[in-house]
């Protein structure tokens, strides 16, 4: 029965099939070419589950150890391939417990549909068992969400939630089904939407602000262009370093930009923001025009708005028009689609050097070289750096690596060093800062693109966050390099506390487990680095490790990430030490 | 005036008839501790599209801002401020009143009268007045009845419909296409 009704599907999509509304919602998923999915299941999904269970060589339902896994490795799988993640997960808790990815993937812009189960419809309202309002929670921190309670409705809402999620900026969708829906039968069919009429996703660049842009490009004497994810949403890659090449320009990046020009591309200067690069901060506020490509001028990348770039014209591409002078007065914005928008502007572009201006940025690299990086990835002081763990990443991997990072020292460290020679090589949270985002999004990034490496990078405070996803990996057999970098502190805040506080460690020094074993209680090849001279082979024999390892390296306990800009402070008063 | 000083605009949200909706537009203003003055939904002059009308005091800056924001909601249509001049609007007040004093105080007969305020209805109990025009006129209007002694009293959202032409038929003509 079940290829008969498969092939009726695949033949025309118009032709109908009468079924439950829980099989309803798993062919939907295969409308959509929804391979893997993760969640976690419960009361009110169970009928979701049971089909899923039918359509399991379809789809790969991998069960993670939390909620909060599932969307994180949703959303790993949706940052390195460009689709679209899924999630789902029962009512109230399991729903609740989406949140904080949902939260993640919606300031990053990571297009993901989550599901949950609901109560039956009769008993909405009444405090029913694990009934939540998850449409109400999820509301400020979705792109869309709907309840469907009707069998009927479960195919249009299912194909605008992949729409909505993927199209223009992406972001996450919930769609919340009631335990009855799922079980009533229905006429189903299957139409994906492609158009939703309030909804104008991609706004039409204007040819007027393409050739102002150009002519201020053309007239500038130290443009500077910074590039955001919108880049690599946009897949604008190679148009934004055709540009970048033609034009002549210095171009640095924001955390979620990065990879999308390789780190080894000379006019590729850098990081922004608080612990980005020196010369990239520093020439912000030296630039005559500033083109903002794809990003959204956070304030961990422009510090004190007054004391931002005030100098300079600002030229802003973006495909979404409430970005525009939401931060940063645009002089001229250029809406749409980073790629149309960019292939639009090349040819109007005169070809150009900026050789006196590319060599101020060298300049200051050479004095953040001096400084600071020299002693963070070649040191000769005692402890272990974070930086040499990482270039020793770099080493081994040749830089082809997808690294995907948690929240703190470890990911500004690793950001800063890692070599990127292929786009979407970093995953990592930006805008909500997540603790316990990489482990799980390692797995979803690694699921995603079985043939790339995919290394871990968390600190000893994260990786305790979502330390329990081991047993995904262990389940899954997923070939996920996990390394931690253990400073026994939670060393971002431990910074802060140094430098702002008085070196008072309120609550930041961990004492933890024996984290090997922890791994190898998962049945993980697992290996513990304390000495310099052990690194070089630790790190080779994790890289060749055809499965999954794990890698503790014990680095000095208060290291701290510089250079900085100070919270509230101008991002020309970064600091290098 | 300038864009930073504040005043009264009126939001005109255009929008698809959405359950969600109001919470998803209210909690833009509620993230930024915007008050909202008021609030008002009803239909449109266009089937199936709903329309807010939201008063706040903002300067223009940050009224754009909101403009975006909402905007940017799937189901938003269009979303246009306005200042109070660019627009008529009504806003009603109803007052509940002891019918006694309307045969014991003669001034409330001339209250009424002047105000061009109606009687909707009048029972043995109390009487109900409603007057509809712009705030100052229903308050004044409070402020004249109140030493008499208001049971209850209420005031509207404001409604509104702009001097200028809304071409939101057009604009879903586009999207259509």
């Amino acid at each position: 029965m079940e290829t008969k009704t498969i092939k009726s599907i695949q033949n025309t999509t118009k032709s109908t099939i009468r079924i439950s509304g829980s099989e309803a919602i798993v062919r939907c998923l295969i409308e959509e070419e929804v391979k893997i999915i993760y969640g976690y299941p419960g009361g009110a999904i169970m009928p979701v589950y049971d089909e899923l269970y039918k359509f399991q060589d379809k789809i790969h339902h991998v069960l993670t150890r939390h909620e909060q896994g599932a969307t994180h490795s949703a959303q790993g799988f949706a940052r390195i391939s460009g689709k679209v993640g899924v999630a789902i997960a029962t009512s109230g808790p399991g729903a609740t417990n989406l949140i904080t990815g949902i939260a993640d993937a919606q300031i990053d812009s990571t297009p993901m549909v989550c599901i949950t189960g609901q109560v039956p419809s009769h008993l909405l309202g009444s405090d029913a068992f694990q009934e939540t309002d998850i449409v109400g929670i999820s509301t400020p921190v979705t792109k869309w969400n709907c309840q469907v309670t009707k069998a009927a409705d479960i195919p249009a809402a299912l194909a605008k939630a992949f729409y909505i999620a993927k199209s223009g900026r992406p972001g996450p969708v919930l769609v919340d089904i009631t335990k009855d829906a799922q079980f009533e039968e229905f006429d189903f069919s299957y139409e994906k939407c492609t158009k939703v009429r309030s909804y104008n996703p991609v706004p039409k660049t204007d040819v007027s602000s393409v050739e102002a842009a150009a002519k201020v490009i053309n007239n500038a004497k130290k443009p500077f262009i910074i590039w955001g994810q919108g880049v690599v949403l946009g897949e604008a890659e190679k148009e934004l370093i055709a540009l970048v090449e033609k034009a002549g320009i210095p171009a640095a990046w924001t955390i979620l930009g990065a990879s999308a020009i390789p780190t080894s591309h000379p006019l590729n200067v850098g990081m922004l923001g608080m612990h980005g690069n020196y010369a990239p901060n520093k020439l912000t506020n030296e630039c005559d025009v500033l083109i903002a490509i794809g990003m959204r001028f956070d304030d961990r990348v422009t510090g004190d708005l007054n004391k931002y770039a005030k100098q300079a014209k600002v030229i802003h591409f973006e495909i979404d028009p409430a970005e525009i002078s939401k931060n940063v007065k645009a002089d001229i914005a250029v809406l749409g689609d980073a790629k149309a928008s960019l292939t639009a502007i090349l040819p109007l572009i005169k070809e150009n050097s900026h050789t006196e201006w590319h060599q101020e940025f060298k300049d200051l690299y050479d004095i953040e070289y001096n400084k600071v990086i020299k002693n963070d990835i070649h040191p000769t002081k005692e402890g272990l750096t974070m930086g040499e763990v990482i270039n020793e990443i770099n080493i081994q991997s040749k830089g082809e690596a997808a690294i995907v990072t948690d929240v703190g020292q470890h990911q500004m460290i690793a950001c800063r060093y890692a070599d990127f020679n292929k786009t979407k090589s970093n995953i990592t949270s930006g805008g909500l800062g997540t603790m316990g985002f990489g482990l799980p999004a390692a797995i979803g990034a690694k699921m995603a693109a079985p043939e790339r490496e995919v290394v871990s990078i968390s600190g000893d405070g994260g990786y305790q966050m979502t330390i329990q996803e081991l047993g995904t990996i262990f389940q899954q057999k997923a070939a996920v390099k996990v390394v931690v970098l253990n400073n026994e502190f939670l060393g971002m805040v431990r910074q802060w506390q140094q430098l702002f506080f008085d070196k008072r460690y309120a609550s930041t020094e961990m004492t933890n487990p024996n984290f090997v074993a922890i791994a190898e209680a998962y049945y993980l090849k697992a290996r513990k680095v304390v000495k310099r001279a052990d690194l070089k082979e630790a790190v080779k024999e994790m890289m060749e490790s055809k499965e999954a390892y794990f890698l503790e390296v014990c680095v000095e306990k208060e290291g701290n990430v510089f250079p900085m800009v100070p919270s509230g402070a101008s991002v020309a008063d970064i600091r290098l030490e | 005036m300038s864009t930073e000083e504040k005043q009264l605009y009126a939001i005109s949200v255009y929008t698809e008839n959405n359950i969600g909706l109001l919470n998803r537009i209210s909690a833009i203003f509620q993230r930024r501790h915007i008050n909202i003055e008021s609030l008002n939904t009803s239909p449109s002059e266009i089937d199936g599209v709903s329309k807010f009308t939201i008063v706040v005091n903002m300067n223009e800056v940050g009224i754009q801002k909101i403009i975006g924001q909402i905007e940017k909601q799937v189901e938003v249509i269009k979303a246009y401020y306005h200042t109070l001049d660019e627009i008529i609007y009504q806003i009603a007040g109803l007052f509940k009143i002891k019918s006694e004093l309307l045969f014991e105080e003669r001034q409330i007969q001339n209250i009424i009268k002047e105000s061009n305020a109606r009687i909707v209805t009048v029972n043995k109990e109390f009487f109900v007045l409603e007057k509809s025009g712009k705030k100052e006129e229903i308050v004044n209007l409070y402020n004249k009845l109140a030493p008499f002694g208001i049971m209850q009293y209420t005031r509207s959202g404001l409604i509104a419909v702009t001097k200028e032409e809304m071409k939101i038929s057009t604009l879903l003509k586009t999207y259509n296409n």
